[in-house]
């Protein structure tokens, strides 16, 4: 009695496993998975890039999230089952995985001219193009603090991130050595132009290690973008790096009391590449074509407050999207006022030093 | 004896043959049948569990890159000493060798692997090979002008010693150790030790783990030993539950419980033991860990101490009193003499799960309550350094297997309890 | 409730009634530790505002401080219909192989003439026991070499495979203690009444390991339902699964939502749990084991 229903049960197991199986494997067709960030940077995307391209083709768009890096695109391209077809990419993640065959050659003669009539390779910011990707934001890591806990001076230069006596409270920063040290080395006086003559040498990096030695206690690690604006918001940290546009998005959107201090900003690239092999390449090639058109990417601009790569977005840059009476302009990583004090993140520093310093930083984590 | 054996000896069954060869046929068929049912598991086991583990061991050894894209480098340097720079030969060799990695597509996979031994190689590999193919000889000087990498006598040292296809090199590495230029195995600079650190922490942190299990659960185990069975079975469901409870939900709970907006630290505030100044950390570092981990591990102790305690009569701790033993002497040299298995159990089976823990150091271990495991998971998934990760699980494995084995000796893995 | 039950003996002198009762307060210390995380997460996922403690009006019991936006949240959320669904197949796939695989070695190993009997088991019972990092990153690589041949990373089949060997331990175990101090001479006595094997099976054998094979099955069922880092490892997108989910908004950020979800599962381990100690107890009146 009790067997056969057992055996019953099996069997519609059975059935219901084969099932899902079939149907997962008839839904991978008409679909393109799209692999970003996460919470408002995803959000921005998708309201100006993968709702218009699937009203404008029918391709169903999935949306996945990371932390950076290459690891899962290596696991993937390796393990030839590439899942993903088209990722979100920091510039040095490119510069390294077209080095090392794991994405797939952007054909740049694809990309339409600018609305203005521009051709691409001329619309496109100084190198925002690549063999193996195309830029579509310009975006800056900063520091950002609860303005409500301050309530005499204000902190405004990255030195002042440091100073645990003149502004007492816990720090988040990004638990990974890539910007953390180049602000630790401008907080010490570096000049932006010789960080990453600093950095190269072992003196340098003791240096880095050392001003980060002073806040060591009483700081809070975060390894998702989402979490600084989080950490902030639970009172868990005073003030803590930060991609700008996830502050921006909490204090415009969520009316938070945030603050974004420009000085010694660190600003980066984010960029589409393929994976190798990945298996919509065609639609992947679509969605890249459409997203970083003119109109695309001034359209990401008014739902998060990254920098468009295309000089023709520029002037299209509008209100943010909800609140129409505030103009997206100022808030912009690029904006004159914002840019006085800014570095850009070398791709090719990090790709010879990545590993040498993962290891000293996680030691230093370690001690 | 004997002669019981020779008699048997003597018999035949009812077909003629001995009766001791026809028991042994079927004893030999009855251990068939046994084997055959144990078989398909085993197998199944061996293929998708053995195998697959001794693939990522395999891993930690292999190097395959250098000697396969790097072959008349490797041969050009087989005799050199490291004591001056190579000769042109090599520095020709070196030359078409990277123009053919550049062709085959392998000089960003071998970039990679020699920067992993030495920082900064990536840019000199695939700086040089781009431009490998429109050189000319001599080799020597335009190289070292492309990237004064090549004047060093240590870029050349890293080729040679990744030469070998099959080295310790990650093992070294695992241990926080490197080979020189000479193949000698050195301690890293200070700066750059953490495997070693790690591996005592983890061991340390174990440690700690099981001995709050042992101190947390040998009451409550002598509790649920001398209740009566109807209520002890009602307890005993309050240590089976969390058992039964998802690992990322109980990790969740003491989140909320422990962060420094959570409820302890607004209890505490709520009762004044602290202003809300002082909240106190108590997750996202090692004591959260612990406490965590303690917690998520406390059944696998009690469930051996009290299957041993339930077997202690209680006859022995009266004899004992009656003869005048104090109560609390009593206990220490008879009742807790007894108990010796279950803690051995309990304490062996906590300490070997506690030291391969990933999940709870991962969400709750903060900076300095990470395990050996985070760091394998670091490899695997951040650095791609999978030959180290390999080596650093094989340290860690040799290590639980050397527990599993004295556990499976003087406990015996039959005698597991889940309940 | 129970805890006054232990009995202190009658002569006890005023020590050792104060030691007495600094014990049972120990020991319920000790129970609370146990349980008390898991009562937190239940009344804070009613919570009506995102917040992960109480706040002053659900310390006061008012009810529009309690709310079910979270649950409706969890249920209105497409990505956690997939990870449900997911979690459910892959488990009852991996829970029926590990199941069939387990039973049949445990009949095999409580066989007296199993050769290398301690051997055999150590050997099907370390996937319990090896560090999960170390299991996934194997099987990581080795389904990476299988993908010419066969897909086996972002694929079902790959982590019921996966799932089905880290179950089948438990299996094992739960259907060997059944048998433990199995009397063989029934199946002999089935035998000589004319039975023949099958007939012996499954009237003699069965009803006694049935309770074992379904707490093994159970066993299996939460080891799968529950696992995560080889879910990290080899699966895809399509393959999002309830712990996977958590585990990404644990990391990322945590919304009452997965409080919710940490309740629901809660409930669903209660019932488990109830289950297998049913199971127990009948299992045990079977084999004439007392229970006292």
């Amino acid at each position: 009695m009790t067997i056969k229903m057992n055996f019953k049960t099996f069997a519609a197991a059975g059935a219901l496993l084969v099932g899902t199986m079939a149907f997962g494997a008839a839904q991978a067709a008409e679909s393109l998975t799209v692999v970003s960030w996460g919470g408002a940077y995803t959000k921005s995307q998708v309201e100006a890039y993968h709702k218009p391209f699937t009203k404008k083709t029918g391709i169903e768009i999935k949306s996945e999230n990371y932390n950076g890096g290459l690891a899962e695109i290596k696991a993937q391209v390796e393990a030839k089952n590439v899942t993903w077809d088209i990722v979100d990419l920091e510039l040095s993640d490119v510069v390294r995985g077209c080095d090392e065959g794991l994405l797939e050659k952007i054909d740049l003669s694809k990309l339409p001219a600018g609305s203005d009539g521009k051709a691409a390779k001329d619309d496109f910011l100084p190198g925002t193009l690549h063999d193996c990707a195309v830029a579509t934001i310009v975006w800056t890591t900063i520091y950002a603090y609860d303005s409500s806990k301050f309530k005499g001076a204000k902190p405004t230069t990255i030195a002042d991130f440091f100073d645990i006596k003149k502004f007492p409270g816990k720090r988040g920063l990004r638990k990974n050595p890539k910007v953390t040290l180049e602000f630790a080395l401008m907080a010490d006086g570096v000049a932006p132009g010789d960080v990453y003559k600093t950095l190269a040498t072992k003196a340098g990096q003791d240096r880095a290690l050392k001003v980060l030695d002073t806040i060591k206690g009483s700081t809070v690690w975060w390894e998702a973008g989402a979490q600084p604006p989080q950490l902030l918001a639970d009172g868990e940290v005073v003030m803590t790096t930060a991609y700008n546009g996830r502050i921006f998005n909490a204090a415009a959107a969520e009316g938070k009391p945030f603050e974004i201090v420009w000085d010694g900003q660190v600003w980066d690239l984010d960029l589409w590449g393929i994976p190798k092999g990945a298996k919509n390449k065609k639609a992947a090639m679509d969605f890249l074509v459409f997203s970083t058109t003119t109109e695309q990417l001034a359209a990401q601009a008014s739902w998060i407050s990254y920098g468009p790569a295309r000089k023709s977005s520029i002037p299209k840059i509008g209100s943010y999207a909800t609140k129409p009476d505030m103009k997206m302009g100022p808030h912009m990583p690029t904006a004159p006022a914002n840019f006085k004090k800014a570095l850009q993140n070398s791709p090719s520093f990090w790709a010879d030093y990545q590993d040498e310093l993962n290891q000293k930083f996680n030691a230093w984590l370690t001690k | 004896m004997t002669n019981a054996a020779n008699a048997i000896a003597g018999l035949e069954t009812a077909d003629g043959t001995p009766l001791k060869a026809a028991l042994a046929r079927a004893l030999r068929r009855k251990r068939m049948r046994a084997v055959l049912l144990v078989m398909p598991l085993f197998i199944f086991v061996f293929l998708t569990f053995l195998y697959p583990i001794g693939l990522m061991l395999f891993r930690s050894i292999d190097n395959p890159l250098v000697s396969e894209h790097m072959p008349r480098t490797v041969a050009a340097l087989k005799d050199w000493t490291a004591d001056d720079l190579p000769g042109e030969a090599a520095f020709a060799a070196l030359t078409q060798d990277l123009e053919d990695a550049r062709k085959s597509g392998a000089a960003g996979r071998l970039a990679t692997n020699l920067n992993y031994q030495t920082g900064g190689l990536r840019s000199t590999i695939t700086r040089t090979a781009r431009q490998a193919g429109k050189l000319e000889a001599p080799f020597k000087e335009k190289l070292i002008e492309i990237s004064p990498a090549w004047g060093n006598i240590e870029t050349w040292a890293t080729i040679k010693l990744l030469s070998d296809r099959f080295s310790m090199v990650q093992y070294a590495a695992a241990l926080d150790r490197k080979y020189d230029i000479h193949q000698n195995v050195v301690p890293l600079p200070e700066d750059q030790q953490i495997y070693v650190t790690l591996f005592m922490r983890t061991l340390w942190m174990s440690i700690v783990v099981t001995v709050s299990c042992l101190l947390l659960g040998f009451p409550i185990a002598y509790m649920l030993a001398s209740l009566p069975l109807k209520h002890s079975n009602l307890l005993m469901i309050l240590v089976l539950l969390p058992f039964w409870t998802s690992l990322l939900v109980r990790t969740t709970s003491w989140i909320v419980l422990l962060q420094t907006q959570g409820v302890l630290n607004d209890l505490m505030v709520f009762f004044h033991i602290i202003n809300d100044a002082g909240r106190v950390q108590l997750i996202f570092n090692a004591t959260g860990t612990v406490i965590a981990m303690t917690q998520i591990l406390l059944p696998f102790m009690v469930l051996p101490l009290y299957s041993v305690m339930k077997t202690i009569s209680p006859t022995y701790m009266r004899a004992a009193q009656s003869l005048g033993a104090h109560r609390f002497l009593a206990y220490g040299r008879v009742y807790l003499p007894q108990t010796l298995p279950g803690i051995g159990a309990g304490c062996l089976l906590v300490f070997i799960l506690a030291i391969g823990y990933y999940i709870t150091p991962a969400l709750v271990g903060g900076q300095d309550g990470q395990m050996i495991s985070n760091m394998i998971a670091f490899h695997m998934q951040k650095s791609l350094n999978w030959g180290l990760a390999a080596a650093l699980g094989g340290i860690l494995l040799v290590g639980v297997i050397i527990l599993y084995w004295v556990y499976n000796k003087i406990v015996g893995v039959e005698r597991l309890k889940l309940g | 409730m129970s805890l006054s039950t232990i009995s202190l003996p009658d002569h006890a002198g005023p020590s050792e009634i104060i030691w007495h009762y600094i014990y049972i307060v120990i020991c319920t210390l000790v129970f609370m530790f146990l349980i008390a995380p898991l009562f937190v997460v239940i009344p804070l996922s009613f919570n009506a505002e995102p917040y992960f403690t109480f706040t002053k009006e659900m310390i006061s019991l008012k009810p529009e401080a309690f709310s079910l936006r979270w649950y409706q949240d969890f249920l209105s959320k497409e990505i956690w219909q997939v990870s449900i669904r997911n979690s459910f197949v892959i488990a009852f796939g991996s829970t029926i192989l590990a199941t069939f695989l387990g039973t049949l070695a445990a009949l095999g190993l409580s066989r007296p003439e199993m050769p290398y009997r301690a051997a055999f088991m150590g050997i099907l019972i370390s996937p319990m026991i090896v560090p999960l990092i170390i299991t996934a990153a194997g099987i990581f690589f080795f389904y990476a070499s299988l993908n010419d041949y066969v897909q086996m990373t972002g694929s079902y089949f790959g982590i019921i495979i996966a799932h089905t060997v880290l179950g089948t331990p438990f299996v094992v175990i739960t259907v060997t203690a059944t048998l433990f101090g199995f009397d063989q001479s029934l199946v002999r006595a089935g035998a000589m009444l004319g039975a023949d094997p099958t007939t012996v099976f499954f009237k003699i054998i069965m009803p006694l390991i049935l309770p074992g094979v379904i707490s093994g099955a159970l066993f299996a069922f939460v080891t799968s339902f529950d696992e995560v880092v080889v879910v990290l490892f080899v699966a895809s997108v399509d393959q999002q699964t309830i712990p996977r989910q958590m585990w990404a908004g644990i990391r990322e950020q945590i919304s009452p939502t997965i409080l919710a979800v940490a309740t629901i599962l809660i409930c669903v381990s209660i019932m488990l749990l109830a289950t297998v100690e049913l199971l127990r107890r009948r299992s045990e009146r079977l084999r004439g084991i007392s229970p006292g």
